[in-house]
């Protein structure tokens, strides 16, 4: 590949491992896990020790376990799920502004289905106060979902205060963890969390594949249907290879997290040094927060994201503007807007970078050093 | 091992798997990323859509890829009636859909849609008649699959659409999970407005599906997010995926009429004949690859499990219900006679069988009746 990708949030390289693992079950276990025959025996218990393991990784029972087709069906399962089977209790949904599209876009749907939706403010850091939630909560409460942590600027959520002030509350907790899995530890007991999201290609895992936990006692009507698959909450053909690399990017994710986490919050500093080094001048946004250590965005006064992006891109070095997931547009993130205000600068020059698989610190030196050198040109200085 | 249990699933293609592996390396990136190789990736999915629009016989129509057949049906389904409220609120499928369509109908109802099924006959073919009584200018969206998961019997999709332009403005739908690549699909103007695949059905990679429509035919999303694929399937798309459904589905499509099925077929079915206790379930003209029949006063999955210790892989109906041992809805809907309906075994071939395959099943089958013969 030419040049230096440092869009991992959007989308990870799968994992050489994984790969490996992925190629050779399709091939060699393609029976359909409900069939019962032999072959489809044979699969039905890789997609048992599959779902075990996960279960494992984050504290869960094997059962609590659904897979999907990825981040996004997880979300739209958690919230639809949650507000068809609980409807007749409340229809008040507390979430924030600052939520992946999959949850924003599906709380909004909602709002506009005759259900009441709070969304929380974020601090300039993009975090949410646990006091906020207090507030929010009414007794027609179903549903609270926040995210672990936020995609576009890595901002950590208070978790497990928010799962404390639910102890006494019906209402249903759900966090997307798709940035957050498999990049820092996630006991889902401990945190007080009743649903989760997850995807395997933010861990170096195949494409189209995702988990939502669903705590055994969470009420959840899935808004699709057909083949009684997954205990009958996910219809469709299992994707036991995709699940089994799924299980097996989650593995080597775990497996490697406290390293991990040490070189990219040491690759955070060759950036944001050799940026100092070079009299950049940039502010990095939810600097002041506990953040992803994989996610570094960052802002360059004077600079504007278009040319900017384009510019890095010429250079080798692939970044975004904030979330892929807005299909190709460059609106003003909705994130940074949440933080700053609409007419915040920071909302037309911030960069996002993002670590992961395959990098060295060589790379992020070039990369820093690209990018210096590019912005100082765009902005004149 | 001889694996006949081809519509469950099927082993991928090594040049399917080939394209799979090549551009999940090549083309990773995300493809609704702004850089170099996020547009590269964007680039191959257009590719891959225009090719699987064409495959199709919908080219320059709409491709939606999805996580298999069962989302392709429901978006179909649910998206479809969604968007075609204005046309009306009536809904006709037929009583033998796959449950990724009739599992959906409990849904519709509650918001206000009024579903019919249409009524097959002994032969598992639709009613013709019953379909043209249904049909006012009310009902919007008609789902009939092409081939029958079950039975194999082929629905007179170019009869019916005949029947629907004629009494309705609803939109035609179509799960050709099954058909695709073994039986042609009528392209014509009476052909179905849109068709569900799915890419494990057709020696692809599991996970994987699309919806293809000849226009967008007022569809709405059922998954809400990042508004990828021109906001009808919110969700990464996996690039890789899709390049080997087209992959997959251009092999498919390559094979009809010419792949040795129907001979297979025709063998088994005189072969069949030789047996008292054996009833070779529906029509004669049903898709090549599929062939159901009913033995008399056992269970299949007896025979599942006698075939299976000779390393011979069937399945008593389809494997998204057998697991669950619920009495087949479409065998009820044919009227198979009881002492028939529970010993139902379901043989589908697929690209790795061969002719010595069929030969050695005849030769365990016919020891296999021996034995209960004798019991």
């Amino acid at each position: 590949m030419n040049g230096i990708y440092l869009d991992h949030a959007a989308t990870t390289p799968v994992h050489p491992e994984v790969a490996r693992v992925y190629a050779e079950l399709l091939t060699s276990s393609y029976g359909n896990a409900s069939s019962i025959h032999g072959t489809g025996r044979a699969a039905r218990k890789l997609l048992d020790d599959s779902r075990a393991q996960i279960a494992r990784l984050i504290g869960a029972r094997p059962e609590e376990i659904i897979f999907t087709g990825g981040g996004t069906e997880s979300d739209n399962l958690a919230i639809f799920g949650t507000a068809e089977a609980r409807s007749d209790e409340g229809r008040h949904i507390i979430t924030t502004g600052i939520e992946h599209h999959a949850v924003l876009n599906a709380c909004k749907r909602l709002g506009k289905r005759g259900f009441e939706v709070t969304w929380l403010p974020v601090n300039r850091e993009g975090q949410i106060s646990p006091d906020a939630v207090r507030e929010a909560l009414r007794e027609d409460t179903i549903l609270v979902t926040i995210m672990t942590a936020n995609n576009e600027v890595g901002t950590i959520q208070p978790i497990r205060e928010i799962g404390e002030i639910l102890q006494g509350h019906p209402a249903s907790f759900h966090t997307d963890a798709v940035q957050a899995f498999g990049e820092i530890p996630i006991e889902v007991g401990d945190l007080g969390i009743d649903l989760l999201s997850a995807s395997a290609h933010k861990i170096n895992g195949p494409k189209g594949i995702g988990f939502l936990y669903q705590k055994n006692g969470t009420k959840l009507t899935p808004p699709t249907s057909g083949g009684e698959q997954e205990r009958k909450r996910r219809a469709g053909t299992e994707n036991v290879p995709g699940i089994a690399a799924f299980a097996k990017a989650a593995e080597i994710a775990y497996e490697s997290l406290a390293e991990r986490h040490e070189q990219h919050e040491s690759f955070k500093r060759i950036m944001t040094d050799a940026l100092d080094e070079a009299g950049v001048e940039f502010r990095v946004n939810a600097g002041q927060a506990q953040t992803l250590p994989h996610i570094l965005n960052l802002s360059f006064p004077g600079t504007d994201i278009e040319s900017l992006l384009v510019n890095l891109d010429l250079a080798g070095v692939h970044v975004s503007s904030g979330s892929a997931c807005t299909a190709g547009s460059i609106d003003p993130s909705h994130v940074l807007v949440a933080m700053y205000g609409e007419d915040a600068e920071e909302l037309r020059n911030s960069v996002r970078f993002s670590f992961g698989y395959g990098l060295s610190e060589q790379d992020v030196r070039t990369a820093a050093e690209k990018t210096a050198a590019t912005v100082r040109r765009l902005s004149g200085k | 091992m001889i694996y006949f249990d081809n519509s469950a699933t099927t082993m991928p293609d090594d040049r399917v798997l080939d394209t799979f592996i090549k551009s999940s390396k090549a083309f990773f990136a995300n493809p609704s990323s702004l850089h170099r190789l996020g547009i590269e990736a964007d680039r191959l999915l257009a590719r891959a859509s225009e090719q699987v629009a064409e495959l199709a016989g919908m080219s320059g129509g709409t491709v939606v890829f999805t996580s298999g057949g069962t989302e392709a049906d429901n978006l179909a389904l649910f998206g479809l009636a969604r968007g075609n409220r204005a046309h009306g609120k009536k809904i006709l499928v037929s009583a033998i859909e796959h449950p990724a369509i009739l599992r959906s109908i409990p849904q519709l109802e509650k918001e206000g849609f009024e579903v019919g099924t249409i009524r097959v006959g002994r032969d598992g073919v639709i009613d013709l008649a019953d379909l043209a009584d249904q049909l006012t200018s009310e009902t919007s969206v008609v789902s009939i699959m092409h081939v029958n998961n079950e039975t194999g019997a082929i629905q007179p999709l170019e009869e019916a659409g005949g029947l629907i332009r004629a009494k309705s403005r609803a939109v035609f739908h179509s799960d050709a999970v099954q058909s695709f690549g073994k039986v042609a699909i009528p392209v014509s103007e009476n052909g179905p407005d849109a068709i569900s695949v799915s890419a494990h059905k057709i020696h692809g990679i599991e996970g994987s599906g699309a919806l293809i429509l000849k226009k967008r035919h007022g569809l709405e999303a059922i998954l809400f997010g990042g508004n990828q694929q021109e906001g009808l399937r919110s969700g990464t798309v996996p690039v890789a995926h899709a390049a080997a459904l087209a992959k997959a589905m251009r092999l498919a499509a390559e094979e009809i009429g010419r792949a040795p099925y129907a001979e297979w077929r025709n063998g088994l079915v005189r072969y069949f004949g030789d047996f008292d206790k054996v009833m070779v379930l529906g029509a004669e003209e049903n898709a090549p690859h599929i062939l159901s029949v009913a033995i008399r006063g056992i269970k299949g999955e007896i025979a599942v499990n006698a075939l299976q210790e000779q390393d011979i892989y069937v399945s008593t109906s389809s494997a998204c219900s057998s697991r669950s041992r619920k009495e087949s809805h479409v065998l009820q809907a044919m009227g198979v006679p009881d002492d028939y309906r529970h010993g139902v075994i379901r043989i589908s071939f697929g690209r790795m069988n061969s002719e010595r395959d069929i030969t050695r099943f005849k030769e365990v089958f016919t020891t296999f009746m021996e034995t209960i013969e004798r019991v």
